[in-house]
């Protein structure tokens, strides 16, 4: 019979921190020049007790537990910025930020209460919103067009889209999925979903610490993968797109994957005949850092709103590797109270004042998080009058003469 | 100190609840099982408990689809021991759960002697919030239900317990132990437990079984006789049209239930 004292001392999951630094994928931890560039660019860097450059030097120093103390790093929204900046190319959000705040999530004292929720929720119906799964698919009847439900009709199928939770479940997201399938149609797309069977990817879980969690819907949905055939795997989520690509292959998984905005991008020369109706906006293109920053998606989503009729592009202040993530990420989509609680700025109002500033009157964005994100941050600016949000997927749709 | 956790899967509600064909139950096959959430928080004050006096925390449930995550849980959270009856048959009322926790607590089993038994103050199935006194009753002990605040003497001989009434009035009760608590809520909020601690839980710790089956488990005193799903009585009128319309017939409401 094991005790709590054995489940405690077992050997801690993952990476533990005595061995982090011996890792290959780490060594260049050792090169760390200490600039502080990583710190200067993180979007809450100033706020932080133990921003990355501080991490590495007290790692070094042996005074991680401080670290781990510490619940500074759930500050951290994953947003790659510091790793693209690191002139040493250090994968501080890729191996070393992770490591290090799954032992703070395992040190931390009371995990705030949004984020619990989330995460339990997560784990016991696949969706951090505690949806039940049979309504996963429930938006596909409002479509206007047919999906296909692999589960009902398993045939082979060329692309097996991955809608993700937040466009499964939250209606601006359902108002994207939507969107995207009458796409997927009038591009005459073999293409079908896993409906209710679909789970979350995890990405979040994973890069907040929670390794656990992380790794239980990887294992689940690898194998819901193989229960069916497809050429490719095309997802709505940035995240899940991430997921996919840099962290599923480690369990073996090998499908091509996409992500809705570079694979409808790729798709173009077929769909510019069907842009028709001109759409007098002026758009602002918001670099969500999944697509951006960490997988250089930078042009795609912007030579898709170039090919609307109509639509002028302007940037804001930052833009590509400089975007200002919207503080989704790395679990910050649970964390709004508790950013407030430290009296942080919410990134999405930061993020939101650079959009109102541009003039635009339409924010684009390509990552399921930021709808809900900025459309709120625009409510307590008081710039939801000047200013709509849409996903780059809707402005297509709406292009389309057959679109909504 | 010892502790007893008395816990209980229930229907979730947030998947779909079903009745059964033979229209007196929900449907098995339709259910998914949860801990019973007042049941989480016995659990967490216990543990808290735990923190504070030492000693030990047994965690005791019946057999039920998904128990056993709900008992690795346990364990991972801080449990020492997890504790399972098998045998019942499916179903059964609060007086039987109540009769065969208070089987196995009296002694034989080798369940510890407990100072203190905890269980939540009420579960989907037991809105009454029968558990805790019939499980007092049955043993012969103190019972306190509605209990926010567990407070044990320096001697560990009695404790001071507050109870929740209407209007946000407490009242404290000084309890000899052992006693019997109907846990309303922890001090704190159940704790998080990472996934990694239950896995590695799952791995190490082991479920003792508690078998029933040669019990005589006694008759049920009461009889469901016919479950239905609650019926819509009536609908919302909405209101449709240009604002002025919607106006207008705003307006006629009002007047015709004379409030203009």
């Amino acid at each position: 019979m094991g005790t709590a004292a054995d489940v405690a001392g077992a050997a801690a999951p993952g990476i533990a921190i005595e061995t982090l630094v011996r890792l290959p994928e780490n060594k260049d931890i050792l090169s760390c020049i200490q600039c502080g560039t990583c710190a200067a660019t993180c979007p809450y860097g100033e706020s932080m007790k133990y921003p990355p450059r501080r991490i590495i030097a007290m790692l070094r120093a042996g005074l991680i537990d401080q670290v781990l103390a510490s619940d500074s790093l759930l500050l951290c929204v994953g947003c790659y910025a510091c790793m693209a900046k690191c002139p040493r190319g250090i994968r501080l959000t890729e191996v070393l930020l992770p490591a290090v705040k799954e032992q703070v999530f395992v040190h931390l004292a009371e995990t705030p209460a949004e984020l619990q929720k989330a995460l339990e929720n997560t784990l016991r119906y696949g969706n951090p919103m505690g949806e039940p799964s049979r309504k996963r698919a429930a938006w596909v009847k409002t479509a206007g067009v047919p999906i296909r439900i692999l589960a009902a009709d398993p045939r082979p199928t060329d692309v097996l889209w991955i809608v993700e939770c937040q466009n499964s479940y939250h209606p601006r997201g359902q108002d994207i999925s939507r969107a995207t399938a009458r796409l997927f149609h009038a591009l005459e797309i073999d293409f079908a979903i896993l409906g209710n069977e679909e789970k979350c990817a995890g990405e979040c879980a994973r890069l907040l610490g929670e390794a656990g969690l992380f790794e239980t819907l990887m294992d689940y949905n690898i194998a819901l993968f193989q229960k069916y055939r497809f050429n490719r795997i095309v997802t709505s989520g940035a995240h899940a797109y991430d997921a996919f690509r840099h962290l599923y292959p480690a369990m073996g998984f090998d499908r091509p994957v996409d992500h809705t905005t570079p694979f409808l991008a790729r798709s173009l020369d077929r769909l510019r005949p069907r842009l028709t109706r001109k759409l007098n906006y002026r758009v602002t293109y918001h670099d969500a850092c999944c697509l951006g920053r960490h997988n250089g998606f930078y042009e795609e989503p912007r030579r898709l709103l170039g090919a609307i009729p109509g639509v002028k592009l302007v940037e804001m202040v930052h833009n590509r590797v400089n975007s200002v993530c919207c503080g989704g990420g790395g679990g910050g989509m649970w964390l709004d109270t508790y950013f407030k609680s430290r009296g942080v700025e919410r990134l999405s109002e930061r993020r939101v004042k650079e959009a109102l500033a541009t003039g635009a009157d339409v924010l684009a964005v390509s990552c399921p998080y930021e709808v809900s994100r900025f459309e709120d941050a625009l409510k307590v600016l008081g710039g939801d009058s000047r200013m709509v949000v849409k996903d780059v997927v809707e402005l297509l749709d709406e292009a389309m003469e057959t679109g909504q | 100190m010892n502790i007893t956790v008395l816990l209980r899967m229930v229907p979730d509600v947030v998947e779909e609840l079903e009745i059964a064909p033979d229209g007196r139950r929900l449907d098995d096959e339709m259910l998914r099982m949860i801990l019973s959430e007042s049941d989480d928080h016995a659990l967490e004050q216990a543990l808290l408990l735990k923190e504070c006096l030492g000693g030990s925390v047994t965690a005791i449930a019946p057999e039920a689809s998904e128990v056993n995550d709900a008992l690795y849980t346990a364990v991972a959270k801080g449990a020492d021991r997890a504790m399972k009856l098998t045998g019942l048959a499916a179903g059964g009322s609060t007086t039987v759960l109540a009769r065969a926790f208070a089987r196995v607590l009296s002694g034989g089993a080798g369940v510890v002697p407990a100072d203190l038994i905890l269980t939540g103050v009420q579960a989907h199935d037991d809105l009454d919030g029968l558990l805790a006194p019939l499980v007092a009753h049955h043993l012969g002990l103190p019972h306190v239900s509605i209990v926010t605040r567990v407070q044990v003497a320096a001697d560990r001989k009695t404790a001071i317990v507050a109870r929740e009434y209407p209007g946000g009035v407490h009242g404290e009760f000084e309890v000899p132990l052992p006693a019997v608590l109907g846990i309303q809520a922890a001090e704190k909020p159940p704790r998080y437990v990472p996934v990694a601690k239950v896995r590695a839980a799952m791995k190490s710790a082991r479920i003792e079984e508690l078998d029933q089956a040669a019990w005589e488990v006694p008759p049920a005193q009461i009889e469901v006789l016919r479950m239905d799903k609650p019926e819509v009585s009536s609908h919302a009128e909405m209101i449709e049209g240009t604002p002025d319309a919607m106006a207008l017939r705003v307006c006629e409401i009002l007047d015709a239930r004379g409030l203009l």
